[in-house]
C-alpha cells in the first residue's frame, strides 16, 4: 500500500503513514466517514424509491393526456372532474378516445394486518387504457364486485397472492360488501397505501355510494399515433372552458406529482434534509480528524518547514489524508448502505435499492467534501513556526 | 576552491515585540564564516545565540543591517526566497524532532527529497548511506519510538547532512544526551563535516565540542564580546 502511494505521489506517503500510525484513530475516522455515507445512502435510497413509488401507479394505465381537478397534485389527490369535459375533449381531431378514472381507498381488515388498497375504478371494456400486463384480465371485472389485486401489496403473503386465480378467486369483506379478487397484477407498496386494486367503474361506485358516475377523479385521453401531446394539450385548454382544470400530458402529470412529493410534502423535505445532515456529519468528522492530526504534528511540520518544504507540500499531505479517509470510508459505507437498503426494501416492500448513479454521486461527494475539509484544516498549519523550534 | 565567505554579517540589529514591549535582542553584530570552518557560539542564556542562528538559518526576517548567506542578501528577501535558501542548509535542533510515523530511513529521506527532483531510489540510497555513516545501518526500518535518545539524535544528524548542505546550523545538539551519546554526535559532526568541507555553526556549552572547534564566539546581552581563534587545534 505504502509503495503504491509512494509511486503515485512521487514522495513518501506521509499522510498515509501518519494516519496508519494511530490505528485506533484511523479506524474511528473511517467509521465516521462510513457512517455519514450510510446516512446519505439511506436517505437517497428513500428519495429514489419515492420516485419509483410515486410513478408506479401511472404505469398501470396507458394514456397520453390527463385532465384533473385544479387541486389534484397527484393521482390520489384532489377533487373530481366533470365527465362533460371528456365529451368536449373528444371533439378534438387528434383525440381518439377517453375514459374516466375513479380512485379511492378500500380497506381489507384482516386478523394479521389490515391492508389499505388504493383502488382504481375503470371501464372494463377499455383495455386500451390499461397496461399490457393488466389488459388481459380486465374482462374479469365485468362481473359485479370483481377485483384485480396487487400481488406485491404489503401485508399479503406471496403464497396468498399466488393462490389468487380466476379458477380459485379470493373473496373478502369490505365496507359491508363482498369483493372477489380473480387475478393479480404487480403493484407494490408505496408511501400512501399498502398496495393497489383495480375494479370496474360500476363496482367502484357501489363501494363508494357518495361518488357519482358523472364525476371521475381524472379523465384519461388517448391520442392519434404521431400526434404531439403538447400541441393537443394547448388546443384542449382552448376547447375546455373550465380554466381551473389541470390539463397536461400523462408523462408530465407523473413528473409534476414527483416534484410535488419531493419538494412540497414533509416526507420529501425530511429526506432531503437527511442527505444534508449526512453530508454535514461527514464534513465535520473529516475536518475534526484532519485538524487534530495537523495540530498533533505541528512540531514535525515546523521541522519540515525549516528544512525548506513549502506550503503546497503540507496541503498535499492533508489532501492525501482527506482522499484516503474519503475513499476507504466510502467502501464500508457503500457495503453497509446497500445492505440496509436491501433489508429495508424487503421489510417495507418499498422499491429501495442501491443504484450505480447513487454510488457514483456519493463517492464523488465524499471525496470532494473530504478534500474541502482537508483544505480548511490546513489553516492550522500557519501555527507551525520553524523559528520556535530552537 | 571557492574562498568567498559562507556568511557575512554587517551591523546586524534585531528586536522582538512592538511599542513599549519592544526589546532589542541583537546589537551591531559583525561576523564572517569561512568555508569549511567549524564555529562554536557560546554565551549565557538569553544572550541572543538562538536569535542569531535563526536569522542566519532564514527562519526569521532580517530587520536591520546586512546578512549575506551563500552570496545572497537576506535583508529584504521574500518568504519564498527564504524557503529556497533553507534547502541549502542543514539544521540540528536540541530535540531530535523526528517524525514519529516515519522510520529512521524515511526521516532521513525527507532531508534528501526536499528539492523534489531527487528520485526515490537515489534518495533511499543516500539515506541508507548516511545512516551507515552515523552507525545506524541496522536501524533503517526502526520507528523513532524504538530508538534510544542518542540514536534518535544521530538520525537527526543524518537527516541534516543527507542533502549535502553548504552550512550546518545546530543549537545545543547534545544538550539532551548523556555523555557517551553526546560525544558520538560531536565526533560525527566534526568527522563528516570536515570530510565534506561543510561549514558548521553551532551553539553549545559542551566543552568537548568547544575543544574541537576552530573558533569560539562569545555572545553577551546581544553583543559579540569575545572571539577566540583556535585554528589548527581541531
Ligand atoms: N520569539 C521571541 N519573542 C520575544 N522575545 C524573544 C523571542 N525569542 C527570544 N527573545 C528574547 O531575545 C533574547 C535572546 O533570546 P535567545 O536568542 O533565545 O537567547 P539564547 O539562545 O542565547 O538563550 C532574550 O531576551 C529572549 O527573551
Ligand atoms: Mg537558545
Amino acid at each position: 500500500m505504502s509503495g503504491l502511494f509512494q509511486r503515485l505521489l512521487g514522495r513518501l506517503p506521509i499522510g498515509w503513514l501518519q494516519l496508519t500510525h494511530n490505528p485506533m484513530r484511523f479506524a474511528a475516522a473511517l467509521t465516521g466517514v462510513a457512517f455519514a455515507n450510510v446516512l446519505v445512502f439511506v436517505q437517497l435510497g428513500i428519495m429514489n424509491s419515492m420516485g419509483t413509488a410515486v410513478l408506479r401507479p401511472y404505469t398501470f394505465f396507458k394514456a397520453d393526456v390527463m385532465i384533473s381537478a385544479t387541486d389534484a397534485n397527484g393521482l390520489t389527490d384532489g377533487g373530481n372532474v366533470a365527465r362533460q369535459w371528456l365529451l368536449q375533449a373528444l371533439a378534438d381531431p387528434d383525440v381518439t378516445g377517453g375514459t374516466g378514472l375513479f380512485i379511492g381507498t378500500v380497506p381489507w381488515d384482516r386478523a394479521e394486518a389490515d391492508i389499505g388498497f388504493t383502488t382504481f375504478g375503470i371501464d372494463p371494456a377499455r383495455t386500451d387504457f390499461v397496461a399490457d400486463g393488466i389488459a388481459g384480465d380486465l374482462a374479469l371485472l365485468e362481473v359485479q364486485d370483481a377485483a384485480l389485486m396487487d400481488r406485491l401489496a404489503r401485508g399479503l403473503t406471496r403464497e396468498e397472492a399466488a393462490a389468487i386465480r380466476p379458477q380459485s378467486p379470493r373473496a373478502f369483506e369490505t365496507q359491508g360488501r363482498t369483493l372477489t379478487a380473480y387475478s393479480t397484477f404487480a403493484g407494490g407498496g408505496g408511501f400512501g397505501g399498502d398496495g393497489y386494486m383495480i375494479v370496474s367503474d360500476q363496482t367502484f361506485l357501489s363501494l363508494f355510494p357518495a361518488r357519482n358516475s358523472a364525476a371521475p377523479d381524472h379523465i384519461l385521453l388517448r391520442l392519434r399515433t404521431g400526434a404531439d401531446s403538447a400541441t393537443v394539450v394547448a388546443r384542449l385548454k382552448g376547447l375546455i372552458s373550465d380554466e381551473t382544470l389541470r390539463i397536461r400530458s400523462y408523462a408530465d402529470a407523473g413528473q409534476e406529482e414527483l416534484t410535488f412529493q419531493q419538494t412540497r410534502r414533509p416526507t420529501g423535505i425530511i429526506f432531503g434534509f437527511g442527505v444534508l445532515i449526512g453530508v454535514l456529519v461527514g464534513l465535520v468528522i473529516v475536518y475534526q480528524v484532519l485538524s487534530t492530526d495537523v495540530a498533533d504534528h505541528l512540531r514535525e511540520y515546523a521541522t519540515f518547514k525549516a528544512m525548506g518544504y513549502g506550503p503546497s507540500f503540507f496541503l498535499g499531505i492533508v489532501l492525501e489524508e482527506a482522499l484516503i479517509l474519503g475513499t476507504l470510508g466510502f467502501l464500508p459505507g457503500f457495503a453497509i448502505g446497500a445492505t440496509i437498503l436491501t433489508v429495508m426494501g424487503k421489510v417495507t416492500t418499498l422499491p429501495l435499492a442501491m443504484t450505480p448513479s447513487m454510488a457514483a454521486i456519493v463517492f464523488a461527494g465524499t471525496v470532494a467534501f473530504s478534500a474541502l475539509s482537508g483544505a480548511i484544516a490546513t489553516r492550522r498549519l500557519a501555527a507551525a513556526d520553524p523559528a520556535d523550534l530552537f | 576552491m571557492d574562498t568567498a565567505p559562507i556568511v557575512t554579517i554587517r551591523a546586524l540589529n534585531h528586536w522582538f515585540g512592538d511599542g513599549a514591549a519592544r526589546k532589542q535582542a541583537l546589537f551591531d553584530i559583525n561576523l564572517r564564516l569561512e568555508p569549511g570552518s567549524f564555529t562554536a557560539l557560546v554565551g549565557p542564556s538569553g544572550s541572543g545565540k538562538t536569535t542569531l542562528l535563526t536569522l542566519i538559518g532564514c527562519l526569521r526576517m532580517v530587520q536591520d543591517g546586512s546578512l549575506r548567506l551563500l552570496g545572497q542578501e537576506l535583508h529584504g528577501a521574500s518568504g519564498a526566497q527564504l524557503v529556497a535558501m533553507r534547502r541549502r542548509l542543514g539544521f540540528i535542533f536540541q530535540a531530535h524532532n523526528l517524525h514519529e510515523s516515519l522510520t529512521a530511513g524515511q526521516n532521513v529521506m525527507m532531508g534528501a527529497q526536499v528539492d523534489g527532483g531527487v528520485r526515490h531510489d537515489r534518495a533511499t540510497l543516500a539515506a541508507h548511506h548516511l545512516l551507515g555513516l552515523v552507525g545506524l545501518a541496522g536501524r533503517v526500518d526502526y520507528l523513532p519510538a524504538n530508538l534510544s535518545g542518542g540514536q534518535k539524535q544521530r538520525v537527526a544528524v543524518a537527516r541534516a547532512l543527507v542533502g549535502n548542505p553548504d552550512l550546518l546550523l545546530a543549537d545545543e545538539p547534545t544538550a539532551a544526551l548523556d555523555r557517551n551519546s553526546a560525544s558520538d554526535v560531536v565526533d560525527l559532526l566534526r568527522r563528516i563535516g570536515s570530510a565534506r568541507g561543510m561549514t558548521t555553526l553551532l551553539v553549545t556549552h559542551d566543552t568537548r565540542i568547544l575543544d574541537r572547534a576552530d573558533r569560539i564566539l562569545t555572545l553577551e546581552d546581544g553583543r559579540i564580546v569575545g572571539e577566540e581563534d583556535r585554528q589548527g587545534k581541531g
